[in-house]
């Protein structure tokens, strides 16, 4: 048995296009290069189809202006933008808005049912951040139609192949529960390969190939209370890393405004932003609706200031503001966060989201069925009667790899990234709905991207070396070697939570700080755990392995939070609460060198000038130094100002 | 508040395997995925679970409690006495992988068989009108998370092996319905649902339906108003007598697509 165990035999598999991650990103970046003829593999840590976009609930956000014609591709621009805090890449953010609504009617010739508007088109739902209704829905379970669509087209294209070859794995396959542990390159620094397990028999397996599409989502398993599911380990934003490429924006994490609080195994859960869309309002133990006493300068023009013209905005929104609910998660968030930091908190440690007064059973049950479900099985609670008890849970990483807008190319020849793994699309926070429309818009273009790079290549294949993989095997193996060691389980715990603690919604110089000497325990401990057992299917290695993961990312995100002094969007620092117009202009950059992270300052992109024109220049001298706004066609304004 | 737990969960693999007894602490509000978890934790780091989102939206973690199939991160705790043994199981339609993880292959192969979305070719994307009481059935459909309990539930397979090559189960035969009702579909898997599908196998008994963790009226709004539309087509007399005097050609449906098992 002990021969079986740590056997270092390997499967090995040749393909044109490695995509790791089977979520929207990855399926849609799969569908893209096998339409471009390339033999493509899909790697999947779950089951095909169970990918963590299936959570997403509320939509997918594409100008398509289906319920109200004033809405545009510059508009989504302009409130992706704001949402970032503008430290958005601005390409990135331009693409986005102009081809989201391609990408939903793609899907819909896909087979995707989306919810209709009166006169039978795409119906679409307001969102927090978002100036028109934007939202592509599915009641409040979007991200499954989008993964089953996504899902059913890759069958679609295997159906082909079935037809064509007789094998319907001729040119896409799934590989599903399989995790890939290191990605391998060429003597020349180009991507050769990709390294892993197949969980079921606990194999090693080799594909390789010239290109690798990261698309493994995000980093929330680091965290304690978190929306995102076991597979969240960071695993692309680490392989990135090791590989030699750069990740961005760490510092940024997204701390939902709305999870379950209670009971304790459910914290952390979902609530969809939808409720808040749907009509629903934060109260705190007094009743008292306080949100009204959080908007932040940069968003007054746009917020109701009395519940009153609050209300009338959800049927008349041309002549009313918007409601502060419906603010960008990031101020929703602190907002929350000070309420029960003031005392103003429920029984459970969280506050008020009330549909119950505000709307019919009727009605919540058809905008909202997901979530009644979830509530009255997981909490006794029926949401049509009673508020929910909500707090702020960790539900996505803004920062990732550093990528090319146009291709999702990474600086390492051969490897893309796209999705939550990728960073700069969102900035410093992301708007709802932006999630869903990011995987399609820049998965078909990572494919694109691959199979570019592909044709530029030639014949002349990437080779992996041999030390290279023995190492990895090595790597994979060592938890299994140890017999004796720490559990994966009790270092994982211990992690989630100081991360939680100190690295948190709000973070402190003094807290991070302890967190970074913490991490350095927490790596010590990681080299000695081990996993009894064997390969087949043994969670504990899984975890064992993991672990190296999250611990890589968990330090990428203190050193840029420790570094970064202002609060901006998903990084508020207690000690720096105010936003900086020259820290705006800085991306901190992060690569490994040997065993250590190193982190550099990097200008951001400048706006183009077209695109700098979108905006008026009084919301714009909010953000910006004056010296970037003197090409704006209003600059000569500014200058009378002073 | 917490107390021990008696559980004897199913411990093994393809080749043999047993039920084991452990005792674990519960605490306020949990669910048996939970439980689960804190055995893996603290007694049995290797016992193989699948799961994935502990929010009842990916179905990964079937398995059957006492006998019911169930999501493990749906079924709370205080559903049961504290003094009850709680008997976890694989589900037992699909090959045991290892512990309470199986191989559900089968319904990834059967999914590949029914000819996908079929829409008119001269509608190009963005063009799609349809109204909302027209696509309510299919999207209740969609609702499905692929859990495969249903699946595991049905008795035309749960204990008949030979069926699994000519019947798709409840999921597939809801999948064709869904597309059939989709008003933008134009293929025929009338024929096929019955003689490549095995819908016919299914006595509308409602196990699916019963165990579906979505709630989806699987019998009564998909396997039912199938196996009317083909028998309105079979008995239909002018359809009958059209093919007997050769009137016009008969009618033959879309065809499955050819597998690979």
């Amino acid at each position: 048995m002990a021969d079986e165990t740590t056997s270092t035999e390997i499967e090995r598999y040749s393909y044109d296009v490695v995509v790791i991650g089977a979520g929207g990103s990855g399926l849609r970046a799969a569908i893209e290069a096998r339409s471009r003829g390339l033999k493509t593999a899909i790697i999947s840590k779950s089951l095909f189809g169970k990918a963590h976009t299936v959570m997403a609930e509320g939509g997918a956000a594409a100008a398509m202006g289906n319920v109200n014609p004033n809405d545009n591709w510059q508009v989504h621009f302009r409130d992706t933008m704001r949402g970032g805090k503008f430290l958005n890449n601005p390409r990135m953010a331009e693409l986005h808005a102009k081809e989201a609504p391609d990408r939903i009617w793609e899907l819909e010739a896909w087979g995707a049912v989306f919810d209709r508007t009166k006169d039978g088109k795409i119906s679409q739902r307001n969102f927090g951040g978002h100036e028109y209704p934007r939202l592509a829905h599915v009641g409040d379970r979007t991200g499954l139609e989008m993964i089953r669509t996504l899902q059913q087209r890759v069958v679609a294209l295997q159906q082909a192949d079935s037809y064509e070859f007789g094998d319907p794995e001729a040119r896409i396959r799934v590989f599903a529960e399989t995790t890939i542990t290191r990605l391998l390159k060429d003597p020349a620094g180009r991507i050769a390969g990709a390294f892993g397990y197949i969980r079921d028999t606990g194999k090693f397996v080799l594909f390789e190939a010239p290109a690798v599409v990261l698309a493994t989502g995000g980093i929330g398993r680091t965290f304690k209370v978190t929306s995102n599911s076991w597979e969240y380990s960071g695993d692309g934003h680490a392989l990135a890393l090791l590989a030699g490429a750069k990740l961005m924006n760490m510092e940024f994490v997204q701390f939902h405004p709305t999870g379950m609080v209670w009971p304790p195994s459910v914290k952390g859960i979902l609530v969809t932003e939808s409720v808040r869309g749907d009509g629903g309002i934060l109260k705190n133990s007094d009743g008292k609706r306080f949100m009204f006493d959080y908007v932040p300068d940069v968003f007054r023009a746009q917020y109701a200031e009395t519940e009153e013209e609050a209300d009338r905005w959800y049927t008349d929104p041309d002549h009313n503001r918007r409601p502060p609910e419906l603010l960008p998660r990031d101020e929703v968030a602190r907002s929350i966060n000070s309420e029960i930091k003031a005392g103003r908190g429920t029984p459970h440690g969280g506050v008020y989201l009330d549909i119950a007064s505000r709307r019919t059973p009727e009605y919540i049950l058809t905008r909202l069925p997901s979530m009644h479900h979830q509530f009255k099985e997981l909490a006794d609670v029926d949401i049509t009667k009673e508020p929910m008890e909500i707090g702020p849970t960790c539900h996505y990483v803004m920062g990732g790899v550093e990528v090319d807008p146009d291709s999702a190319a990474s600086s390492v020849p051969g490897l893309f990234a796209v999705g939550e793994v990728s960073g700069g699309m969102h900035g410093s926070n992301r708007l709802g709905g932006n999630s869903l429309s990011d995987l399609v818009v820049f998965g078909k273009r990572a494919g694109d991207g691959a199979a570019d790079y592909i044709s530029a290549l030639g014949a002349a294949r990437p080779a992996v070396v041999q030390a290279d993989l023995d190492t990895a095997v090595t790597e994979a193996l060592a938890p299994l070697r140890r017999g004796e060691g720490e559990s994966p389980y009790a270092v994982h715990a211990e992690l989630q939570q100081r991360m939680n603690d100190l690295v948190g919604l709000i973070r402190r110089e003094d807290e991070v700080k302890t967190a970074l000497s913490d991490l350095e325990k927490f790596k010590e401990r990681a080299a000695i755990v081990a996993a009894p057992g064997e390969r087949a299917y043994n969670p504990g290695w899984h975890y064992a392995i993991d672990l190296r993961n999250m611990l890589l990312v968990a330090e990428c995100v203190a050193m840029a939070a420790l570094e970064r002094q202002e609060s901006r969007g998903g990084h508020t620092r207690d000690d720096y609460p105010g936003m900086s117009p020259e820290w705006r202009k800085v991306n901190l950059i992060l690569s490994l060198h040997g065993d250590k992270i190193e982190m550099v300052h990097q200008p951001i992109p400048s706006l183009r000038p077209d695109l700098l024109d979108l905006f008026e220049v009084s919301e714009l001298k909010k953000y910006m130094t004056k010296e970037e706004l003197a090409g704006h066609r209003q600059a000569a304004a500014l200058e009378e100002e002073h | 508040m917490g107390y021990l737990a008696k559980l004897r969960v199913w411990r093994g693999d393809a080749g043999s395997g047993s039920l084991q007894d452990y005792k674990v602490e519960v605490n306020e509000g949990e669910v048996v995925l939970d439980v689960l978890h804190r055995l893996q934790a603290t007694q049995a780091s290797d016992l193989a679970i699948r799961w994935n989102c502990k929010a009842g939206k990916c179905g990964s973690c079937s398995m059957e409690i006492n006998g019911m199939p169930r999501l493990g991160c749906m079924t709370r705790m205080s559903t049961f006495t504290e003094v009850e043994t709680l008997t976890i199981t694989p589900m037992r339609t699909f090959p045991v992988i290892r512990d309470l993880v199986t191989d559900v292959s089968f319904n990834y192969a059967k999914a590949r068989e029914i000819p996908s979305f079929t829409p008119d070719p001269s509608v190009k994307p963005g063009e799609f009108r349809m109204r909302q009481e027209d696509v309510n059935r299919s999207q209740e459909f969609r609702k499905c998370i692929e859990c495969y309990l249903c699946q595991n539930t049905c008795h035309v397979i749960r204990d008949h092996e030979e069926n699994k090559e000519s019947f798709a189960g409840p999921r597939f035969l809801m999948r064709i319905a869904e597309l059939e009702m989709h008003p933008a579909d134009e293929a025929d898997r009338r024929d096929i649902a019955q003689e490549d599908f095995g819908l016919g196998y299914c006595n509308i008994t409602k196990c699916c339906t019963e165990v579906c963790p979505e709630h989806i009226k699987i019998t009564d709004n998909a396997l039912i108003p199938m196996k009317e539309r083909i028998a309105g087509r079979k008995y239909d007399p002018l359809v009958w007598l059209g093919s007997k005097i050769s009137m016009r050609p008969k009618s033959k449906g879309t065809p499955a697509v050819p597998g690979k098992r």
